[in-house]
């Protein structure tokens, strides 16, 4: 758990005079040293991380940023960026005494482009407030996942976030148009393009897209958003194995191709957790059990023959015995319920006490065969549990335990990073490296790639 | 014994309502259409009714454009045995709707007609009362909990009133309005919804039925509910007096 970290005595101590120098440049209001604040700052999503920062500074424009850098730099103080403090990887908080530079106050929408569907915006806007925004001008995020309601898109930027829209509109690597970031000296990197097309040179903003802070902080984003369409559909069906599962997934990108916009998987040990722990959860499929559970949505634009489509899929599969049951929501509020189901695992998982989050690209045919040896690795200790984008053979491996516990971590640990890399997948397919997994990155980086970035 | 249920497509809960610009109604274009979840509930009981043994057969009625029949095909997977579709292009006000269900009562002669309390759309709250009204039935509205009794031909209805549960005895035929409470609707499976794809569907208009549609309201204009002004955050007590003071001359 980053417990080996030493502090590096090259960095300074906050003193008052620093602290004074800021409320000069942001005004005190945003200097803020209050207990209640800094706890809540201080600590991560899944309390598993915990920092010791005296101070977060909220900047209201990119220059406060510049202005904060800049003497950071100067005076050798460490600094964490926080967007949302959702990240799932003790990389959003200090792991000594950073100080935290908090984007919450940069949440202007800056322009919206109605017939390009081109959105600039400031980083610390809230993905949720964004859709809300769009959902007016007849637009939606082209990313969505279950912390929209704190993450910022500063953060999804910086780690690159996939979420259940991946499969549909492909990765922020191709939706991320342009980034202003400001580097640790305070040098602002205007690379806010708005233009599909820019092929001037390398592409550096990509470099900020899954940074995590450690090269600048952005400050502003351009993003190109799909426009709203209005017919989708959401099915949720029981598999009796995994192996319907891929066969399904094979068949649902053949037949529904082009209205496809989400395929995850949970298994039944997912599904009892949602019912237990979530209040109104309940299992579509009461009167049986079912070992796996698969939810598809479409999106299009043709209501009627959507639906067609997708229930001649649905029943297909069902002759052909790749789904043993199912259920089509009928309505916005069924559909809501049968995400609710997939969305509130992250949410379960903490209520059923403490837990060892894993998020693995392998591929398909491999996947769930980890969850497996973890289980009869861990046997009764441990509810394993595995779930995930299973569209872009993105597992999510959850060991849930009553509490934190170094014995167990280490039957997990370093197991499921040899294993991801023996099957040529990513130890992180889309939360990131952050402190977790900081000095795991040679099971999916060769060294050499390593070493061509921390030397440069 | 048979059960008729109504069932209405009303613009989905969920969706945010847009007033037209010239304020004559509401926007429904690109608009997700869902069953009225009243209206779902009515369904649920009745088809628990008659899976009890209670009842033999489910009937669903819609009223409105020909796009009712995909509520139809909703309450159809969901277990109703089959639909009556009336076709109606222009709005139906209760009482219209209370007149065809008279006679569609007369045709079928179900023992037990089961509506929502109201349709989310026009929040009316009145056709299960007509039509009770025109067939001279005993009505029990609001119904949190229905218990039958067949040899007997009672409904037992239980009302969430101001006060309490207010429990009614009615005799069968009998209309029932069907409260949020009441049940949780099942969701419409795989196999249910091939199951739907046969069963019929029968069409009747309004003149077919000698119905004649008017209506003695006009809506004069439809506009959307005044926004909510934004709070503001008062730093003490002191300013707080102040603005209540002098602002909001409430004190
Ligand atoms: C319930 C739940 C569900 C989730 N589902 C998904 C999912 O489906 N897919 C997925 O990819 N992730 C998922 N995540 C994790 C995901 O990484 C974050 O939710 C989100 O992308 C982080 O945004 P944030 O604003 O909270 O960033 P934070 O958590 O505050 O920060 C994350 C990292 O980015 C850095 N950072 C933040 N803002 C900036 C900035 N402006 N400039 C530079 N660096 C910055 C931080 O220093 C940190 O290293 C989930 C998390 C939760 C709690």
């Amino acid at each position: 758990m980053g417990g080996v970290v030493q502090r590096s005595p090259r960095f300074s101590e906050l003193n008052d005079d620093d602290v004074r120098y800021f409320q000069e440049i942001l005004g005190k209001k945003n200097v803020i040293q209050d207990d209640d604040k800094l706890s809540a700052a201080n600590i991560d999503w899944m309390h598993k991380y915990k920092g010791a920062s005296k101070l977060i500074l909220q900047p209201c424009n990119t220059d406060q940023v510049s202005q904060i850098l800049k003497y950071c730099n100067s005076r050798c103080l460490a600094v964490v960026p926080q967007g949302g403090n959702t990240g799932l990887v003790g990389g959003s908080v200090p792991v000594f005494d950073e100080v935290i530079v908090s984007l919450s106050s940069m949440n202007n929408i800056i322009s919206f482009d109605k017939v390009s569907g081109i959105l600039v915006c400031e980083a610390g806007c809230i993905l949720e407030n964004i859709m809300s925004f769009l959902d007016n001008e007849g637009f939606i995020m082209p990313l969505d996942l279950g912390a929209k309601g704190s993450c910022q898109i500063g953060g999804n930027v910086s780690t690159n976030a996939g979420g259940l829209r991946l499969v549909r509109y492909g990765s922020l690597h191709g939706s991320v148009l342009g980034v202003e970031a400001v580097l640790a000296n305070g040098t602002v990197l205007d690379m806010l393009k708005t233009l599909r097309k820019d092929n001037t040179g390398y592409g550096l903003k990509h470099l900020f897209i899954g940074s995590e802070g450690s090269l600048g902080i952005v400050t502003k984003v351009s993003i190109l958003t799909p426009p709203k369409l209005s017919s989708v559909n959401v099915a949720f069906l029981a598999c009796k194995d995994y192996s319907c599962c891929q066969k399904l997934l094979q068949e649902a990108k053949r037949k529904l191709g082009e209205i496809l916009s989400a395929f995850e998987f949970l298994d039944s040990q997912s599904m009892n957790l949602v019912t237990n722990h979530l209040e109104g959860a309940r299992n579509p499929f009461p009167t049986s059990l079912h070992n796996f559970y698969v939810l598809i949505e479409t999106t299009g634009s043709d209501e009627s023959s959507d639906k067609q489509k997708l229930e001649a899929f649905l029943l297909g599969s069902m002759e052909n015995e790749l789904v043993s049951d199912g259920v089509l929501a009928q309505d916005i509020s069924q559909a809501s319920t049968f995400w609710r189901l997939r969305e509130g695992i992250s949410e379960a998982l903490m209520k059923a006490g403490a837990v060892y989050k894993y998020d693995l690209s392998i591929p398909v045919e491999n996947l769930y065969n980890l969850v497996e040896e973890m289980r009869s690795r861990l046997g009764d200790a441990a509810n394993v549990i595995g779930y995930g984008h299973l569209g872009d053979s993105n597992l999510h491996l959850n060991v849930s335990v009553p509490r934190y516990d170094n014995k167990i971590l280490s039957q997990i640990e370093p197991f499921v990073y040899e294993w991801t890399s023996k099957h040529r997948g990513s130890i992180s397919a889309e939360h990131g490296v952050g402190l977790m997994k900081a000095n795991e990155i040679f099971y999916s980086q060769s060294r050499e790639t390593v070493r061509i970035v921390v030397y440069y | 014994m048979k059960i008729m249920v109504t069932i209405k497509r009303v613009i989905d809960y969920a969706v945010k309502i847009r007033v037209k610009p010239d304020k004559t109604g509401v926007v429904t274009q690109n608009v997700k259409m869902s069953m009225n979840p009243f209206c779902e509930i009515a369904l649920e009981e009745a088809l628990r009714i008659r899976e009890s043994g209670l009842a033999s057969e489910v009937i669903a009625v819609s009223m409105g454009p020909s796009q009712s029949i995909d509520t139809l095909r909703t309450g159809l997977a969901m277990g109703a045995d089959r639909g009556i579709h009336v076709e109606a292009n222009h709005s139906l006000y209760p009482l219209s709707v209370a007149k065809i269900l008279k006679k569609l009562v007369e045709i079928e002669k179900p023992g037990l007609l089961i509506l929502g309390k109201q349709a989310i759309d026009d929040d009316c709250n009145q056709t299960g009362q007509m039509i009770a009204g025109l067939l001279n039935w005993p009505q029990g509205t609001f119904a949190s909990k229905v218990v039958l009794d067949k040899e007997k031909q009672v409904a037992t209805v239980d009302r969430e009133v101001d006060d309490g549960i207010e429990t009614l005895s009615l005799n069968l035929p009998a209309v029932i309005t069907t409260d949020l409470r009441l049940n949780q609707p099942r969701y419409a499976t795989l196999p249910n919804i091939m199951k739907a794809k046969s069963k019929p569907i029968k069409k009747f208009t309004p003149e077919e039925l000698n119905v004649e549609i008017k209506s003695d309201l006009e809506i004069v204009e439809v506009t959307e509910p005044p926004k909510r002004k934004s709070g503001v955050i008062v730093s003490s007590v002191d300013e707080l007096i102040d603005k209540l003071k002098n602002e909001a001359n409430v004190i």
